[in-house]
């Protein structure tokens, strides 16, 4: 096992994730709450706990390569019960921006993020059965989750058609702004 | 005059980012200073030695030194200067570390700026005057305020020293917390055997006049001649001729009384005498249940009252008392753990605080000592503990460690075992703090010996599962996984504040307290017993969080200043007072109604309205002179001319 080097911190990194989510990470001494009320606990490969004291550390490569931030569901529990009033939910999906400005995506959940926000941008909301297509196109995954299918279609949960709603104009400009504006910073 | 100036090089700290040898050459030019040098340490004997030879050398008529804050040495320098022969108020200190040098690296800017705040110094020293102090005698009495532990043993030690003492008591015993507990860390023996002995010589001893089910109301005058109302609440008994046989207790048929000494783990009667060792061994009524206050019908323990001592008509009554000094001892208070709705926010009711879970494990508690569920009367197999709760948590406003948490849990762990063999304790910690003599020893021997499961980490939520049974969903940090336990009874050592009341108490002694409701001392370090008020002392808890130890080493400690002041024949009073010049006072009164130490009084002076200040009680604090329209009050040692001239020099230079 590799030893962790104290000299090698990413300072860099660090107050990338503190400027970004406006929270010091210096205050969070490690009580473990963020942990202790975690839904997704029983699936992270690190701890809420670990992802923070990671960052800590300036450890870029753990944090971004760890598969517990995508697989948060941003509940804020940790943000709640955080003693230290760090908003833990917010370090978590500034880790998530970092790994995709950096590429460092190798989880199948970015494909089903840009699915997700694809049927937004034309539905003004989500279209799932549009999601899952997208997602089967992107990863190549034609069969998982098929297996819902059968039991969702009669209760309605996933209509063939999109529910279009009637600003879907007015979020499809927010969607083209924000890539407007990236082009701009790049 | 003639002025000597000495500029300090306390070793580096001043010398290493200015130039002293500089700043004291400056020095020479300022008006009437006849001799300036600089030194190594002017504190040092050397360096003291120093200056009383120059003194006497240059023929000095004061002295100004350069150096560190005057809340360090500057009653140093005063004892220095009079040791030279000249008054003690012919002195001036120029702050140059903490002001200069420890906050700037620039060494030409620093040596600038301490140049410039000798300047000041100097034109302050040049209008100073010679300043007296006056004598005043002292009653020999002190207040005691809180009959806890640390109260008990700083009336104890004053008694014994021959001083008075006047203890005043809230609750109709005195004993505090530790008369709660039923077990002391580390070494486990009983809280009520050890705690006892001493209550019984707070009631017999001959110095002591112990007013239980009082509280003290307001204090005015000053340090030797404190004037205190205490208020005596109505207990509907007649304690002169109450003996404490109980028999009342027996009969009452108000059964379902509140019992605050037991942290309202069982009910109690509506008169009633809290515990078994209770000092004074008397009964009260609670007049919120008592049905023949209430309703007017019952009379019962009138009836059967062997010695008549029930007075239904009883009313608060107000005494007050001289003292010369004030022990305030009035300990502390659980916080409000209900802000927690991760832990049931008080609605399970198997899950108590540990002051609680104290008196579930008394022998004279209302379980008689067997621990029994709230909920159910069932022995508990699986007791959870929580630490932390209401400790180091910045969200809820409390970013202190309460410090004695740690050990008490596992005391508690030690003792659930002891009584039920075949039960578990789980301990969720954050970190453990034991650092007291043998306390360390202690907690491994709660892991090692009592196989106690000590969890590093905190628990996210506690839930009823149906069964009777709680399920605590924690984390093991160490390991980097979610922990279920499944809980009968769940423990929370919750954090502690000031006393309930400690506010008020503080504003009506006139001492600080901080956002807890502690008390504050005079110096973190130095001056730990010590309040901004003369002659008034802190004791235990009511300071900061502590454990008994601690809480009576302070009494002690406070006893020790309180002896120490009132066993001198008579008082200095401090010379840097409130000055009024009646020429120009027009009498309006603003100057009284400012004072936060009532030490300013309307007299009449030929049929004029004048202020007057009581040299003793004044504080120089300098509210009035900032006050009066008329700017006929003037601080001595601080005069609007000194502090002008003063702004003059800096801006002059």
């Amino acid at each position: 096992m590799d030893s962790i080097n104290l000299r090698a911190r990413d300072e860099a990194f660090i107050r990338e994730v503190e400027k970004e989510s406006g929270q010091n990470i210096s205050t969070c001494y490690q009580c473990g709450n963020c942990t202790a009320g975690c839904p997704c606990g029983p699936v992270y490969d690190l701890q809420v706990n670990q992802i923070m004291r990671a960052i800590q550390l300036g450890d870029k490569k753990t944090v971004l390569e760890a598969a517990s931030p995508w697989l948060c569901v941003s509940c804020s529990t940790c943000s709640a019960r955080c003693p230290n009033d760090i908003d833990v939910a917010r370090v978590m999906d500034t880790v998530r921006h970092i790994g995709r400005r950096e590429g460092k995506t190798k989880y199948v959940i970015n494909a089903f993020w840009d699915s997700f926000l694809q049927t937004v941008r034309f539905c003004g909301r989500s279209y799932e059965l549009g999601i899952m297509a997208l997602f089967m196109l992107r990863t190549g995954r034609f069969y998982t989750d098929l297996d819902l299918a059968p039991r969702m279609l009669p209760k309605k949960k996933m209509p063939y058609l999109p529910h279009l709603i009637r600003g879907k104009a007015a979020v499809s400009r927010i969607f083209k702004r924000f890539n407007d504006m990236q082009q701009y910073d790049d | 005059m003639r002025i000597g100036v000495f500029i300090c090089h306390c070793g580096s700290n001043i010398a290493g980012t200015v130039d002293c040898a500089q700043v004291a050459k400056n020095a020479t030019a300022f008006p009437d200073v006849a001799f300036a040098t600089d030194t190594m340490y002017a504190c040092s004997e050397p360096g003291q030695d120093a200056i009383v030879a120059a003194v006497k050398e240059h023929h000095l008529d004061g002295v100004v030194v350069a150096s560190c804050t005057p809340r360090m040495h500057e009653p140093t320098f005063r004892r220095t200067v009079e040791r030279a022969g000249l008054n003690r108020y012919m002195f001036e200190m120029a702050n140059i570390r903490e002001h200069v040098s420890w906050i700037g690296k620039d060494k030409e800017a620093n040596t600038n700026k301490a140049t410039e705040l000798v300047r000041m110094a100097v034109e302050k020293l040049r209008r100073d005057a010679p300043l007296y102090t006056k004598k005043f005698d002292s009653v020999k009495k002190v207040l005691v305020i809180g009959g806890g532990v640390a109260g008990i043993q700083a009336a104890l030690d004053c008694a014994d020293a021959g001083i008075q003492v006047v203890m005043v008591e809230r609750e109709t015993s005195i004993g505090g917390k530790m008369a709660k507990l039923d077990k002391t860390f580390p070494t486990v023996d009983c809280s009520s055997c050890i705690l006892g002995p001493k209550m019984v010589d707070v009631a017999q001893h001959p110095n002591i006049k112990l007013l239980a089910a009082s509280e003290v109301t307001n204090v005015s005058g000053y340090v030797g001649n404190f004037t205190v109302s205490i208020k005596r609440r109505a207990t509907y008994v007649d304690w002169s001729k109450c003996t404490g046989c109980g028999l009342c207790t027996e009969k009452c048929p108000s059964k379902k009384t509140p019992d605050k000494f037991n942290e309202f783990m069982g009910p109690t009667t509506a008169i009633n005498i809290p515990f078994p060792q209770a000092i004074p061994k008397k009964a009260a009524i609670n007049p919120d249940y008592c049905r023949k206050i209430k309703d007017g019908k019952c009379g019962v323990c009138a009836k059967v009252c062997p010695t008549g001592a029930i007075n239904y008509e009883m009313q608060d009554e107000v005494i007050t008392e001289q003292v010369g000094a004030i022990v305030a001892a009035s300990g502390y208070d659980l916080m409000d753990w209900t802000v927690y709705g991760e832990y049931g926010a008080g609605r399970y009711p198997d899950v108590i605080t540990s002051l609680q879970y104290e008196r579930l494990l008394s022998a004279a508690g209302p379980t008689g000592g067997h621990i029994q569920r709230p909920s159910d009367g069932k022995e508990p197999k699986s007791v959870v503990f929580i630490q932390c709760v209401g400790s180091r948590d910045r969200s809820i406003g409390r970013p202190y460690c309460s410090g004695f948490c740690c050990m008490y849990t596992a005391k508690q762990a030690v003792l659930t075992k002891d009584h039920i063999p075949d039960s578990q304790s789980y301990v969720f910690y954050m970190d453990i703090r034991a650092p007291g003599k043998m306390y360390d020893e202690f907690t491994r021997r709660a892991m090692e010996e009592y196989g106690t499961e000590y969890i590093r980490g905190r628990v996210s939520c506690i839930q009823p599962n149906g069964r009777g049974q709680y399920l605590v969903r924690g984390v093991d940090t160490l390991m980097g996984k979610p922990v279920e336990v499944l809980a009968d009874l769940v423990v929370l050592a919750v954090g502690v504040e000031g006393a309930k009341g400690a506010g008020k108490l503080a504003e009506t002694l006139h001492i600080s307290y901080d956002h807890y409701g502690f008390f504050m001392e005079s110096h973190c370090k130095l001056r730990p017993v010590e309040t901004n008020t003369a002659g008034v002392f802190l004791a235990g808890a009511c300071q900061g969080a502590k454990d008994i130890p601690s809480s009576v080493a302070q009494g002690s400690g406070a006893a020790a200043k309180v002896i120490g002041l009132l066993s001198k024949p008579q008082l200095e009073s401090d010379p840097q007072i409130s000055v009024v010049d009646i020429k120009r006072c027009v009498g309006c009164g603003k100057c009284v109604d400012v004072c936060p130490f009532q030490a300013i009084t309307k007299q009449s002076i030929r049929g004029e309205v004048k202020a007057q200040v009581i040299e003793a009680v004044c504080q120089g604090c300098g509210l009035c002179v900032a006050t009066c329209p008329q700017g006929a009050i003037q601080l001595s040692h601080f005069t609007d001319n000194q502090i002008l001239a003063e702004v003059n020099a800096l801006c002059q230079c």
